[in-house]
């Protein structure tokens, strides 16, 4: 039972806010020796395993780690490209830990305007009169639930398929939008959500509650 | 509770089979668009839930619902998708999308070395005992005209 995240998609299909809240991670770290019995293959910037599935590590995973250091894109943290480095003998044995792709911002980006036109099409493909765009997506690993303001703001969650409650949590979040991005006089409507809103300081507790607040900005005290 | 309509198609996008039931609004565009656009939604959603999904997926997408309607989507490792809209009220329909392509497009279609693959099915067979089995669903009622 978990959040995993929320987006905030303004009405023309930018992204202007995302928090990861809590990703479960399915990794797997083993050690190989020379040559590796996995096929690695560089695909958007990133080098992800196209045969070989075996021991938790499956086709489309990405390298996250090798040896413990963490590779971004097809570099490792200290420069190293990481397809020339496993291709050379005199590397191994080396620990390679690989899990599931991680988004980038551009992802993000892009992921958030694609929901966007879905949500269009959801309501033009509908079989009932007046019907509204996608609210909720169902998937066995994770629900997408939407909820779109009058004034054509979408704030999406995505939770676990069990978790409840999250009609109640949009709106929450829609409060604090309105109360700490649209009433912030620093806020320009449909830009990205980066402000840190410095509250008063005999305003020690702010209007939502720590555990429920998903902009961890409300809750600093300043 | 009831049914609106249902969409078959296979691996390449063709619209195999396409009846309705209770449908009170047409999409407004040529049936080949409508379907051309269904096939691309599903599509784009396929390729969208895999990529914001935290964990890896066994089954991936099954269904979405907007305020007025559900749809619900089975697909099987050969690429042939089902897909059913239904009202609110009705719940996980996996097993009812499952012996649709199962006992009827299998049985009837696949089976049949008259109806070739990959085209519209003309098999009245199929129409009819498809219809009948949709009726016979406990969620599909009658009162809605």
């Amino acid at each position: 039972m978990a959040i995993f995240s929320v987006f905030v998609v303004n009405k023309a299909g930018g992204l202007i806010y995302q928090l990861d809240s809590y990703a479960p991670r399915a990794e797997a770290e083993k050690t190989f020796s020379y040559p590796l019995d996995l096929l690695l293959k560089l695909h958007d910037e990133r080098v992800l395993v196209a045969f070989g599935q075996r021991d938790g590590i499956r086709v489309g995973h990405a390298v996250l780690a090798i040896n413990g250091v963490d590779v971004s894109g097809k570099y490792t943290a200290d420069g190293k490209e990481v397809l020339e480095y496993l291709g050379n003998p005199a590397n191994y044995p080396v620990s390679i830990r690989f899990g599931r792709p991680r988004l980038t911002s551009n992802e993000k980006l892009m992921l958030a305007s694609m929901f966007h036109s879905l949500f269009a099409i959801g309501s033009q493909l509908s079989p009932e009169q007046g019907s509204s765009g996608i609210e909720m997506l169902e998937t066995d690993t994770f629900k997408l639930h939407c909820f779109q303001t009058l004034t054509g703001i979408k704030f999406v969650v995505l939770a676990d398929p069990r978790q409840a409650g999250i009609d109640s949590l949009l709106r929450k979040i829609y409060e604090i939008y309105s109360d700490f991005a649209l009433k912030n006089p620093f806020y320009s409507l449909e830009m990205p959500i980066r402000y840190v809103i410095p509250l008063p300081r005999f305003w020690s507790k702010p209007p939502c509650s720590p555990s429920l607040c998903v902009f961890p900005q409300c809750h600093f005290e300043v | 509770m009831t049914v609106h309509n249902l969409y078959l198609f296979d691996r390449n996008g063709v619209c195999l089979h396409y009846s309705e039931w209770h449908r009170k609004k047409q999409a407004g565009i040529p049936k080949e668009e409508e379907y051309k656009l269904m096939y691309g939604m599903l599509f784009s959603i396929r390729s969208f839930v895999s990529k914001m999904s935290p964990l890896d997926m066994k089954d991936g997408f099954l269904a979405f619902q907007t305020s007025r309607y559900k749809l619900h989507y089975y697909e099987t490792p050969t690429g042939i998708k089902v897909v059913m809209n239904t009202d609110l009220g009705v719940g996980p329909i996996r097993d009812v999308l499952h012996h649709i392509y199962s006992a009827l497009y299998v049985e009837l279609v696949v089976k049949n070395p008259l109806c070739p693959l990959g085209q519209t099915v003309q098999s009245e067979l199929f129409r009819s005992r498809l219809d009948s089995y949709v009726r016979s669903l406990p969620f599909f009622s009658a009162r809605a005209g």
